[in-house]
């Protein structure tokens, strides 16, 4: 059945099993924190994106939010890909993730880089759904912005 | 089992108009397709219907023998393709019993005959010598409903910002019924509109509207009906609902899309100002000013979608052949069936009225706390088309809690067969998400 494409048991998994979901305050009160809610129009999925940082590495990226399993799957991954990494890095990996939902189907996912965010290539053969999947990470990046991260990508450190 | 007779002399079942649907489905060349694999099972005909081939002829015929623009040559041509165009508007003035054509305004969609009606308000606000029915300010007051489509939201809430006058609204019932029981005072001697939709296309309600009409002819308002979801499934008469204004769509209704309708009392167009200015909507022009054409031209400026206003009128006649009341029974029918077999899917919730009376063919729902999102999209992969999201009624989205929903809706060649396989999509759907 061409849906499982869709719907690997990677995605599954996290849909049903969310990691580090819900938004929390920074361990270290000197940290930045900042957050941003995006809604996708469409479909009325919400999430919220927290970031906690020192500048240069991301204490954590924590989330909340609703909606189909593709929008809640990929804030869960973004969550593990990203909090604590270095800011640098993490960016890498939003512009990889990025790149492969832009794809079409035609971009080969690097696991090294992406790690479970390659369960979302089948996707980007969906172009109704690229949105869902790319929610979180344009909530991430606005959120990000905010805390003082500069957000420009840098070459892949995987 | 119990057979119950209807005695002689009353109506039987045998007696409601009927058609061939497998005969029907033979007109429609889309449905022969497969999607993902397997036959298409189409329920979004809410969202659009599919183009039987008798309208599609027609579009084709205009272009390949009568393409010319409309009421501006002497031309052969020009002549024919005029003839065709307002005879097209002759037929939709008889499917909607309108005593004259001239009261049929072709727009693009509802979406832009509400805005004619809206703007008009607006110009006319603008104008002390404007018809006071259509004059509005602070104080005056707009009637809606929480079960609209954004597009008689959206218009009535930017026409109230730019005049000051107040937007209020029916509430929904649990079970998504209009709640008339605030109407005396909702409609009062301060509400200048009442625009109500006829049938909710996400929750399936048809409203009954006798008791509002004669609220708003006590209170001297204005009603318009958004009938996009009903003319195309059912017999409208707009002298017997006594409205102002009804609105609807082709693509809704066998025709293409870019193709809608404003039907208005030929003296309420008349009084009306015009909304776009151009060419084909004036009397006369000068360097100092303009006088404009009577109805229904003086909505129509600019060169109209021609070749769709004359498949509409091929849409009319093929939704006439067929029979409205007719149409009207078996999307009845399929209700029925289709609301006793979603009663089996366990967690299946319906929006909206759950008996199929006073409600048509377009059933929302939500599966257990699965995403509309998710539901829809392995139904597509069995081949299923259903809509999923907030359907431009997000009101009622959230008057029910969810942020979307999952809606199958049926037309005049829907069968049974597809609602099983919808109900055999859902069990696929819960088995993915278990």
């Amino acid at each position: 059945m061409q849906v499982d494409q869709l719907y690997q048991e990677i995605i599954l998994d996290h849909y049903k099993h969310p990691h580090g979901r819900g938004l929390r305050d920074a361990d270290d009160p000197a940290a930045s924190v900042a957050e941003a809610h995006h809604v996708n129009p469409t479909c009325g999925d919400e999430v919220t994106v927290r970031v906690a940082t020192d500048g240069a590495v991301l204490h954590d990226v924590s989330y909340d939010g609703f909606g189909c399993s593709i929008s809640q799957a990929s804030a869960s991954v973004l969550h593990e890909l990203l909090a604590g990494r270095p800011a640098a890095e993490a960016f890498a990996v939003h512009a990889a993730f990025v790149e492969l939902m832009s794809g079409r189907g035609e971009v080969t996912p690097d696991e090294e880089v992406l790690g479970d965010g390659v369960a979302f290539a089948g996707v980007a053969r969906y172009p109704a759904r690229v949105k869902c999947a790319l929610l979180p990470w344009m909530a991430f990046k606005d959120a990000a912005a905010r805390a003082g991260v500069d957000t420009s990508p840098t070459e892949v450190q995987g | 089992m119990t057979t119950i007779a209807i005695p002689p002399g009353m109506p039987q079942y045998g007696d409601v108009p009927s058609y061939d649907v497998a005969a029907v489905r033979a007109d429609f060349p889309i449905l022969d397709r497969t999607v993902n694999g397997h036959p298409l099972v189409y329920l979004d005909s809410a969202n659009t219907s599919h183009k039987p081939r008798q309208v599609l002829d027609v579009l084709r015929e205009h272009y390949e023998w009568r393409n010319a623009n409309v009421s501006r040559s002497v031309h052969t041509l020009g002549t024919e393709a005029t003839e065709a165009y307002e005879g097209a508007r002759a037929k939709v003035a008889a499917f909607i019993n309108a005593p004259s054509p001239d009261e049929v305004v072709f727009t693009k969609n509802s979406t832009e005959a509400i805005n004619i009606v809206a703007y008009a308000f607006s110009n006319a606000s603008l104008r002390p010598d404007a018809d006071p029915r259509f004059r509005l300010g602070p104080g005056d007051e707009v009637v809606i409903s929480e079960m609209e489509h954004h597009s008689n939201i959206v218009p009535w809430q930017l026409l109230c910002e730019r005049t000051g006058a107040t937007l209020r609204w029916f509430p929904v019932t649990d079970h998504g019924r209009l709640d008339e029981s605030g109407l005396t005072d909702l409609v009062n001697e301060r509400t200048k509109i009442v625009s109500l939709v006829h049938m909710s296309n996400i929750l399936g309600t048809v409203n009954a509207t006798s008791r509002i009409t004669q609220r708003v002819r006590e209170v001297g308002a204005l009603l318009l009906l958004d009938c996009s979801q009903s003319v195309p499934h059912m017999p409208m008469d707009v002298v017997d609902y006594d409205a102002d204004f009804i609105v609807f769509t082709g693509h809704k209704m066998c025709a293409p899309s870019g193709i809608g309708v404003l039907w208005g009392r030929t003296e309420l167009l008349a009084a009306m100002p015009p909304v776009l200015g151009g060419g084909s909507m004036i009397e006369t022009v000068a360097m100092s000013g303009s006088t404009f054409a009577p109805p229904p031209t003086r909505f129509e400026a600019g060169t109209p979608p021609i070749a769709e206003a004359v498949a509409l009128g091929a849409a009319v006649d093929y939704l006439s052949g067929v029979g409205m009341r007719a149409i009207q029974w078996h999307e009845k029918q399929l209700t029925a069936y289709a609301l006793d077999a979603l009663a089996t899917v366990p967690e299946l919730r319906i929006f909206g009225p759950n008996v199929p009376v006073g409600r048509g063919g377009t059933i929302s729902f939500a599966l257990g706390d699965i995403h509309p999102h998710d539901v829809g999209q392995v139904l597509d992969s069995l081949g299923v088309q259903v809509r999923v999201g907030h359907h431009c009624a997000r009101p009622v989205c959230t008057r029910f809690g969810v942020p979307a929903t999952t809606r199958a809706s049926f037309y005049l060649y829907t069968t049974t067969e597809e609602i099983d396989a919808l109900v055999a999509g859902l069990e696929q759907v819960r088995k993915v998400f278990a």
